[in-house]
């Protein structure tokens, strides 16, 4: 007799991921996927898709999703969640999305309480344009539009969703995770979760930001990216919650 | 000790070797004797016995490549 450990969620099709070698993006897409069945709600899941790497989603999901213009996502799921509140809405946005063109979106729709469920990719840099600065490229990391390092000078420093969307009042629940290892894929999982909880019992607002990496962009091999995450980009963007729908009013 | 049994799904493997960084083991490497339909070495374990089915791998595999059943 054997039983499984591990096999693929059924909350994924066999479409073969578009993300280069390493990305761990696949990751990402796989949490969401085995929260939505672990909370028997794939059914009733519509997925929002943003601009960026993450444009192409509903190719893999076993859910509806559609595709928001660039950095609408939270618009338009605010549109399909006011309308259908029976269902599970999510967006899937990266940082060149939701952290720059779509800020005023994210900020009002946390703002206004919408009961979705927010997954924000962080790697840092425009991913499928071809590595842009971001507003979330850490100071001294190079980009195609800064060749010689982000510097605080000309740019800024870099922005913390998290903490921004965590003093809002209609954000419920806020947490940073990474998925760097093996163990902090699981915390990412129990955060994902919550953060669908969050909306499953009406409360508000769910953001979940998960540090992640671009290894093509950043000109790195897959494991070395890994490890730039947790020296680098986990000593700027701290993990952990930063508000939880327990304890908030 | 549980034994493991993993598998893996070649043909969408991109060798990109999060597998083979988390471990705990070390038994699993890319394939260098094979290339498969995209282009890559694929990822494959060297010592089945010594697998514990931890999941790591494929908890990491960003391509959902792995299946890993404890014997």
């Amino acid at each position: 007799m054997s039983t499984i450990v591990y096999k693929k969620t059924k909350a994924l099709n066999d479409t073969q991921f578009h993300y280069c070698p390493g990305c761990t993006h696949g990751i990402i897409h796989k949490l969401i996927g085995e929260s939505l069945v672990e909370l028997g709600v794939l059914g009733e899941a519509i997925g929002v898709a943003s601009v960026g790497c993450s444009a192409l989603c509903y190719k893999y999901f076993n859910c509806d999703v559609q595709q928001a213009a660039h950095g609408r996502a939270p618009a338009v799921a605010t549109g399909i969640k006011r309308v259908r509140p029976e269902n599970v809405v999510f967006t899937l946005q990266g940082d060149g999305d939701l952290a720059s063109i779509g800020a005023a979106e994210i900020v009002h729709a946390a703002h206004r309480g919408e009961k979705i469920t927010t997954i924000f990719v962080n790697n840092a840099i425009y991913g499928m344009t071809g590595g842009q600065m971001a507003p979330t490229t850490l100071i001294g990391q190079k980009a195609t539009t800064a060749p010689e390092g982000r510097t605080e000078e000309h740019s800024g420093k870099p922005l913390k969703i998290a903490e921004m969307l965590a003093t809002i009042d209609g954000a419920k629940y806020v947490e940073r995770v990474s998925v760097h290892n093996p163990a902090a894929v699981r915390k990412a999982k129990k955060a994902i979760k919550r953060a669908f909880q969050c909306q499953l019992e009406g409360k508000g607002f769910a953001i979940v930001e998960v540090l992640s990496t671009c290894p093509t962009n950043w000109g790195m091999t897959p494991v070395n990216a890994l490890g730039w995450v947790e020296s680098d980009m986990i000593p700027y963007y701290p993990l952990g919650n930063l508000r939880d729908f327990e304890e908030a009013k | 000790m549980a034994k493991g049994l993993v598998t893996f799904n070649e043909d969408i493997c991109k060798g990109c070797e999060l597998c083979v960084a988390v471990c705990p083991k070390k038994i699993i490497e890319l394939d260098q004797s094979k290339i498969n339909a995209k282009g890559f070495h694929p990822a494959h374990v060297v010592n089945m016995d010594e697998c514990i089915a931890c999941g790591n791998c494929a908890i990491m595999c960003p391509d959902s490549v792995i299946t890993v059943e404890k014997l």
